[in-house]
């Protein structure tokens, strides 16, 4: 009864670094063409046809950057320690490679976030920094990818490095509710969440169906850069293996 | 279209400073985010080829 199976077959597959490597092989492209078709149709809805804000002007248009990149920034964190899990629990590679991929990502999301933030909030609030529940919480989102991304390369064997990592990234999941709720919590000038799951939104049409896009075609590049350094590690850490080998010698001659 | 002209829609309203600073922002973010797997991936397949052919010259 030992290798009882109590997992999808496919949680098993995802655990082969080869098959892997195919499926985002045939994966990629498809992403990467959502990606662009999404980005590109977002950002000339949300620059050129959305309405102006009545109050905000068109200031308002940095929220079709600030909204999915703060989004984005949270979900690859909660993949991240999810992976990081996955790989502590099943002792799977691959799991291990994902949450070592998203670091970086993340860090440079979270970084894109606070950036459009700080640019929204000089005209809007008229400064570029205040000591906010929301803003500092997300700062210390990129703290802790920094950290995740420190620990990573400090320890010199991966297994190790793995296992330090995920736990360091479970522990800082905490913060992700934190910075849910910390403009229900606390008295903040961040205004409250656009997208709710409960209620329609308070925008009309023309102003939250590009927001959406925009969230979507962000995902969608997500999958792209992930895929793409998932792709790289596989191959660094399959060297030795055969299939690599043929890899590397079809495709450089 | 929201905009009358194109100096208008350069100008935003006079917040064409943040918002185009913004979007210059994003495209930075995600073409880095590109360039630099892609890079490492060169990288990568340049070592091993380099590799596979010492390893291969010495049996």
């Amino acid at each position: 009864m030992a290798d009882k199976k109590w997992m999808p077959r496919w949680f098993y597959q995802l655990a082969s670094p080869r098959w892997c490597y195919d499926i985002t092989g045939k994966l990629l492209p498809l992403f990467a063409w959502a990606a662009a078709l999404l980005l590109l149709g977002g950002t000339a809805w949300a620059l050129a046809f959305a309405p102006a804000d009545y109050q905000q002007g068109n200031s308002f248009r940095i929220i079709y950057i600030h909204v999915p990149s703060a989004i984005l920034a949270q979900s690859c964190y909660m993949l991240m320690a999810i992976a990081g899990a996955v790989g502590l629990i099943w002792k799977m590679k691959v799991a291990d490679m994902v949450a070592k991929c998203c670091a970086p990502i993340g860090a440079s999301i979270a970084v894109l976030a606070l950036a459009t933030g700080a640019i929204w909030g000089k005209p809007t609030w008229g400064a570029w920094w205040v000591w906010d529940a929301r803003l500092t919480s997300m700062l210390i989102l990129l703290f802790l990818y920094f950290g995740v991304m420190a620990l990573n390369s400090a320890i010199e064997n991966q297994t190790t490095a793995a296992q330090s990592t995920a736990v360091l990234s479970l522990v800082g999941l905490v913060n992700i509710p934190i910075i849910k709720y910390s403009v229900e919590w606390w008295n903040t000038l961040h205004q409250p969440a656009t997208f709710t799951l409960t209620e329609r939104p308070a925008m009309p049409f023309e102003m939250w169906m590009p927001l959406l896009i925009m969230v979507l075609g962000f995902y969608c590049f997500f999958a792209v850069t992930v895929m793409l350094r998932l792709r790289n590690e596989i191959v660094t850490r399959e060297r030795r293996s055969g299939w690599v080998k043929d890899l590397i010698q079809t495709q450089f001659r | 279209m929201g905009f009358e002209s194109i100096t208008d829609f350069l100008a935003m309203g006079g917040h064409g400073l943040y918002v185009w600073l913004s979007y210059a922002i994003a495209l930075v973010v995600v073409v880095l985010n590109l360039m630099a797997p892609l890079r490492t991936k060169k990288q990568i397949h340049k070592e091993q080829a380099r590799r596979l052919r010492r390893e291969q010259s010495q049996i």
